[in-house]
């Protein structure tokens, strides 16, 4: 078992002034897809420091707001902020540059490439132009040596050179974290990290996502209701495109309307 | 180390070293006939290794790439006054900038389009360009323009090889060939190379990484359009005439198959392609005539079936089959069977879910393997 050490991921962290600003945040964020409103005046705020939990049944519209928040969709209208800018107009590229992680719910990875290429191609979109066309792309110590970091991380660094097509579902997903996690982000975007991932290497997720949180702010959507609650310091409930309720992890627990539109009171006492 | 995984045999490493002393010595042990068309081969192979930096390496299907070769030819033609000869170095510098400028102002339009669009809109400009020069009298239309005199090579009195005699076009083509092929090989493992594999693989991916891919491709379909014009103006200073069959659709058609043939995304594969293409032309246009029927006279046809039969047997081309017949005689290959080799040679099951179930295996050197290759590259 390779448990990663605290300082094998510090090179994974970007240090953040304290601007006051949340890292990211929302105003009245709104996504129509023809008739249907998938995300309906979503403003929600995540500070570094923490995990803000985002549950809802299928279809709520968790991972609109993902792809609203990393640009990969455009909203009808609101805005997005990050560190207190508005990157509204920015495409993918340029917030990601801008720190924002992001990981997807179905895995969205570079299946011909080694584990450790995915892990480095991540690392590389740090280093500057990639506009450079003589030296080896692997004979940059920085960039391996933040790639390694990002599998140390997620426990893969054994699989380091195994194509990623070959690997098991439960570790493409771990893959997933750790490209992510390569690009040394400020503000992380998890989108079901832990579907389709055995218990063990789930619990490693929750124990990995525990040490992150110290310096990341943390948008984290799960199903998985025991991890939900051992994480999140925050908690939204959305339901088809609302904002049901916001708040602290107890307070939603106890809330009425949410046990009601959404969690089983057997998921909420087990939690 | 590759995008791809890794695959090497200690004698593959001398393969190129080989063809080389093996074309340098050719024109000692065989005639005009054969030199020149070596030479053609060799034009071809830059031709065709250009388009697979776009076809295999970047997944840019780009259905127009005659139309750089032909600015490369056409920009020798033009530059050569009547009755005099161009500067050598001039003209090819010219050739290579303008075709590299041209591939810039198409790419910037089609470098936006994806799948069938861009087959289509790389297409639709190289025939644009073609009939360009069809149909004005600005570069002697459907006759296209003869070179008379071939270009002279002088450096301030000092004439360094003379390009009227065939041998040293020979020579001057076998240069450009090894120059491309090492520039592509520094190309394809530099961190430029690295991007534009990732965009072939998963272009979206890339721009959540952080990458602005419009700019790469961009450049990657500038740089492969700059390789064409060098493989058309040594065709146009071989054969001392240019036409627009040169830009045609024909001849984008052909180099893809060349490509395909040989194996994409691998820089050998279009230079096999490319060559085994030019032999067959060759071989079967010389097919004798049995009962009444001429069958080199139909060598197209032949020619067809051959491509027909490769692209179902050999998915990935002459060159793979090659190193599927070197890995079932035991040479080291990636994945066998379910395993994944490493590079200390051990394998592990292709299935690995990562360090949670596998204390034995990470003890197999796991850092190692990551250092190892630090410390080589160093
Ligand atoms: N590109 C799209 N075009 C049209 N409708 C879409 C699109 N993307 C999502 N939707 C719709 O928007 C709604 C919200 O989808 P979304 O994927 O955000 O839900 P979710 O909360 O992530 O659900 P799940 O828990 O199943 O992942 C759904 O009704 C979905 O069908
Ligand atoms: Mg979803």
């Amino acid at each position: 078992m390779n448990q990663p050490r605290g300082n094998d991921h510090a090179a994974l962290t970007a240090s953040r002034p304290g601007a006051g600003h949340p890292a990211l945040a929302t105003e009245s964020l709104t996504r129509h897809f023809g008739g249907l409103t998938a995300v309906n005046q979503v403003s929600i705020q995540c500070h570094s420091g923490q995990i803000h939990a985002v549950i809802g049944p299928n279809g709520a519209g968790k991972s609109t707001l993902i792809n609203l928040l990393s640009g990969e969709l455009v909203p009808s209208s609101g805005k997005v902020l990050l560190d207190g800018e508005d990157v509204t107009a920015q495409d993918p590229a340029q917030r990601s540059q801008r720190g924002l992680g992001r990981s997807y719910q179905k895995t969205n990875i570079f299946a011909p490439l080694s584990v450790f290429e995915n892990c480095r191609l991540a690392a590389q979109s740090r280093a500057g132009s990639s506009m450079r066309f003589f030296r080896p792309a692997t004979s940059n110590r920085e960039i391996n040596q933040r790639a390694l970091a990002a599998l140390v991380a997620t426990g893969l660094e054994a699989a380091s050179e195994c194509i990623v097509a070959t690997l098991s579902h439960g570790a493409q997903r771990q893959v997933e974290i750790a490209m992510t996690l390569a690009t040394a982000p400020k503000v992380l975007l998890l989108d079901e990290p832990l579907a389709g991932m055995g218990a063990e290497e789930s619990a490693q997720v929750v124990a990995l996502l525990n040490r992150l949180r110290g310096n990341h702010a943390i948008l984290l959507i799960e199903h998985d209701m025991d991890a939900v609650f051992a994480l999140a310091d925050r908690l939204t409930v959305m339901v088809n495109g609302n904002v049901l309720e916001s708040g602290a992890p107890d307070a939603i627990r106890a809330s009425p309307a949410v046990q009601a539109a959404y969690l089983g009171v057997d998921e909420i006492t087990h939690g | 180390m590759s995008p791809r995984p890794p695959n090497r045999h200690r004698l593959a490493h001398w393969i190129p070293v080989l063809v080389v002393i093996g074309l340098t010595l050719l024109p000692w042990i065989t005639d005009k006939f054969y030199v020149q068309f070596v030479a053609k081969m060799m034009i071809m192979g830059i031709f065709a290794m250009s388009l697979d930096l776009l076809l295999g390496h970047a997944g840019l299907v780009s259905f127009g790439h005659a139309a750089f070769y032909g600015i490369g030819a056409y920009a020798l033609a033009l530059m050569t006054p009547a009755y005099q000869a161009a500067n050598f170095w001039l003209s090819l510098a010219a050739a290579i900038g303008l075709s590299g400028l041209a591939a810039l102002i198409i790419g910037f339009f089609v470098v936006r389009t994806h799948g069938i669009y861009f087959i289509m809109v790389t297409l639709a400009f190289a025939q644009m360009l073609f009939f360009v020069f069809h149909d004005t009298r600005i570069a002697g239309g459907t006759d296209g323009i003869f070179i008379d005199i071939r270009p002279d090579a002088s450096l301030s009195g000092w004439v360094p090889f003379d390009l009227e005699n065939f041998v040293h076009v020979y020579f001057v083509a076998l240069a450009c060939f090894a120059l491309v092929y090492v520039l592509l090989r520094v190309l394809l493992r530099s961190p430029f190379g690295h991007v534009i594999s990732g965009i072939r693989v998963n272009e979206p991916r890339m721009r959540s990484l952080g990458y602005r891919t419009f700019g790469y491709k961009l450049v990657c379909f500038s740089i492969g359009g700059a390789i064409a014009g060098i493989a058309g103006y040594l065709s146009a200073l071989q054969f001392g005439v240019v036409n627009p069959e040169f830009l045609g659709w024909h001849l984008s058609a052909a180099v893809m198959m060349m490509v395909i043939l040989g194996g994409m995304g691998t820089v050998a594969g279009p230079i096999l392609g490319a060559s085994v293409w030019m032999v067959l032309e060759l071989g079967l246009q010389d097919l004798p005539t049995v009962a009444g029927v001429d069958l080199g006279k139909h060598w197209q046809l032949w020619m067809g079936s051959f491509i027909v039969l490769a692209s179902l047997w050999l998915p990935n081309g002459l060159l793979g089959l090659l190193s599927t017949w070197r890995a079932a005689f035991g040479a080291r290959t990636s994945q066998t069977g379910g395993q994944v080799l490493r590079p200390d040679g051990s394998t592990v099951p292709a299935d690995y879910p990562g360090a949670s179930t596998g204390a034995s295996i990470a003890s197999v050197t796991p850092l190692a393997s990551v250092e190892a290759r630090q410390a080589g590259n160093e």
